[in-house]
């Protein structure tokens, strides 16, 4: 996790907030970086995570893990963290009897897929099972990323339609959250697209958008990220959302932020 | 309000609140009394920045202060979430029929709506009771997502219509149906039906700190009652008699080509006389003997 991130979401591993859906998006950059730092954060916030993986392999983020100070190995072997490796369990779907459900067997579907597998997947994941689980804090659900459900065939309406039953349990019932990442093409003819990221924004407690520049590439400053915090339920009308943008430069383990116009390397 | 409302011929009203800060608290009862005036469809439009919940809460405070029943349809966010804020007197004349716990059955444990959100819909339409009743829709986004947008409309429809006698076109007062819609969600197509379906719009935007809402009122138009004939009360006689009727009738256009015209142009009767061509030549005309198109095949 980044500590700089921390202090700008003013949050610490020691008070997580419960109950919240929190939107990565990334557009013209990479937004990774935002879900190592969800990933570590929650882990070392001794939550119980659910990591649906679909982009990178289990060693990929277990070396970025590593660097920001936890180990997805010991976290999965102790029961804290349950990872779906998207890139390997796919294949398992094509070669496995048909009979057996799979929480990606929409891949097998021939129409509009139904995710509904994988949100059994992630409601038995999460579900306390008996007393031992009570050694956790609250559940916490990790998808990296949503775009590549689009990708596969999935519509936005089905996605959506997940990450409501994940929220109902999740969020409502379980009193956990979850962070999602989504990507912005940024392509005015990409409506599925476009319908899940606003879709899911409407939704989001916390948005968390990673620009890229719009001058284009710098060595010393990676891209910008605009914070918006919203309550999609406001009790009384008095609260007025709150929005901030930072840049950034991704080092090697961390993660700097500055105000706009003010990096290092700049002044 | 301070700036008075412009009219717009069709019977539109645009009314922006004022933004002074002393009468804040008299304006936003104006403003939802106001929504609330014409009875029949309300859309809330709201956006990522500007959510709209809050004022859809607002309104149905108001409406449940009014003695009204309410009932909500809530999609998007959990029934304790949704009461959040309300006191018990207001909660005890809501409503809530949950469709989002498990809207498309997915749990089977029988918990969810019978029927679907189509379903509790229309069930919706039969009459819920006698009195006023407000309806809220929360949010007509998440229906237009899951149903085709003609369902979607005719239940609206019938919604804002319920009770009223059949053929009477305009809807009841004491009905208040309030669509919370989320603006970047739906193309050009919905929006615009929407829209034409309801007598109130509002939607909300905003600077950097200060919300605003825009209001957009559709009266309806009023039918006359009579036909107005054109040819009284001029100083020239238009009417035709009956004789001049016939005449005009059995005139035949010259320009119109019926059959017997092509018969008379093609075979030249006996008693109708040939055109001639009566040409005088003066000095300067060369008048060739010969025929320049002797050579045509005709």
């Amino acid at each position: 996790m980044f500590p700089e991130l921390n202090n700008l979401l003013n949050t610490s591993p020691d008070s997580v907030e419960q109950g919240t859906l929190t939107l990565l998006c990334d557009a013209g950059t990479d937004g990774s970086f935002l879900v190592h730092h969800f990933l570590s954060f929650y882990l070392k916030a001794n939550c119980k995570v659910c990591f649906v993986a679909l982009v990178q392999s289990f060693s990929h983020y277990n070396v970025v893990g590593q660097k920001l100070g936890v180990s997805l190995t010991s976290a999965r072997e102790r029961g804290q963290l349950v990872f779906l490796e998207g890139l390997k369990s796919s294949v398992d779907v094509v070669l496995r009897a048909e009979a057996e459900p799979h929480p990606l067997g929409f891949l097998r579907e021939a129409g509009a897929g139904n995710l509904q597998p994988l949100y059994e997947f992630v409601r038995e994941a999460l579900e306390p099972v008996d007393c031992r689980e009570a050694a956790w804090r609250s559940p916490v659900l990790l998808v990296d990323d949503l775009s590549v459900l689009l990708g596969l065939g999935v519509g936005a309406v089905a996605v959506l339609d997940f990450i409501h039953y994940c929220r109902a349990t999740v969020c409502c019932s379980l009193q956990g959250s979850i962070v999602a990442l989504v990507h912005d093409s940024g392509d005015a003819e990409d409506e599925e697209s476009d319908v899940l990221l606003n879709g899911l924004s409407h939704q989001s407690h916390l948005i968390l958008r990673a620009e890229g520049l719009a001058t284009g590439f710098c060595r010393d400053v990676h891209g910008q990220l605009r914070i918006l915090w919203r309550r999609p339920s406001p009790p009384t009308a008095a609260r007025r959302d709150r929005s901030l943008t930072f840049q950034y430069k991704i080092q090697d383990k961390s993660v700097s932020f500055f105000a706009r116009g003010m990096s290092p390397a700049v002044l | 309000m301070n700036s008075p409302p412009l009219s717009l011929g069709a019977g539109q009203q645009v009314m922006t609140p004022s933004k002074g800060v002393g009468e804040r608290k008299i304006r936003r009862l104006e403003m939802l009394e106001s929504v609330l005036a014409l009875g029949g469809l309300v859309l809330l439009r709201d956006s990522v920045e500007w959510e709209g919940r809050s004022l859809l809460k607002a309104l149905i405070k108001k409406s449940a202060l009014r003695g009204e029943q309410v009932h909500v349809l809530g999609c998007e966010v959990s029934e304790e979430e949704f009461r959040e804020g309300f006191d018990s007197s207001i909660n005890s004349q809501l409503v809530y029929h949950d469709l989002f716990r498990d809207p498309l059955n997915w749990s089977k444990t029988g918990e969810a709506l019978p029927g679907g959100p189509l379903g509790v819909l229309r069930a919706m339409c039969s009459r819920t009771g006698p009195g006023p009743v407000t309806i809220a829709l929360d949010s007509l986004s998440w229906l237009l997502l899951h149903l085709p947008c003609t369902t979607v409309c005719q239940t609206l429809h019938a919604l804002s219509h319920q009770d009223s006698r059949p053929g009477d076109s305009s809807p009841v007062e004491h009905v208040h149906v309030l669509g919370l819609l989320h603006g970047e969600l739906h193309g050009p197509g919905p929006m615009g039906t929407l829209s034409a379906l309801a007598r109130t719009e509002v939607t909300l935007s905003g600077t950097r700190s200060q919300a605003s809402a825009h209001i957009l009122y559709r009266r309806p138009q009023q039918r006359p009652t009579h036909e107005v004939d054109p040819t009284t009360h001029l100083t020239f006689n238009l009417h035709l008699s009956k004789k001049e009727k016939e005449a005009k009738d059995s005139l035949t256009l010259p320009f119109q080509f019926s059959s017997e015209k092509q018969q008379a142009l093609l075979c030249r009767g006996l008693g109708q006389a040939t055109s001639h061509i009566f040409y005088e030549p003066d000095a300067y005309d060369d008048l060739d003997q010969e025929d320049p198109d002797d050579d045509l095949d005709i």
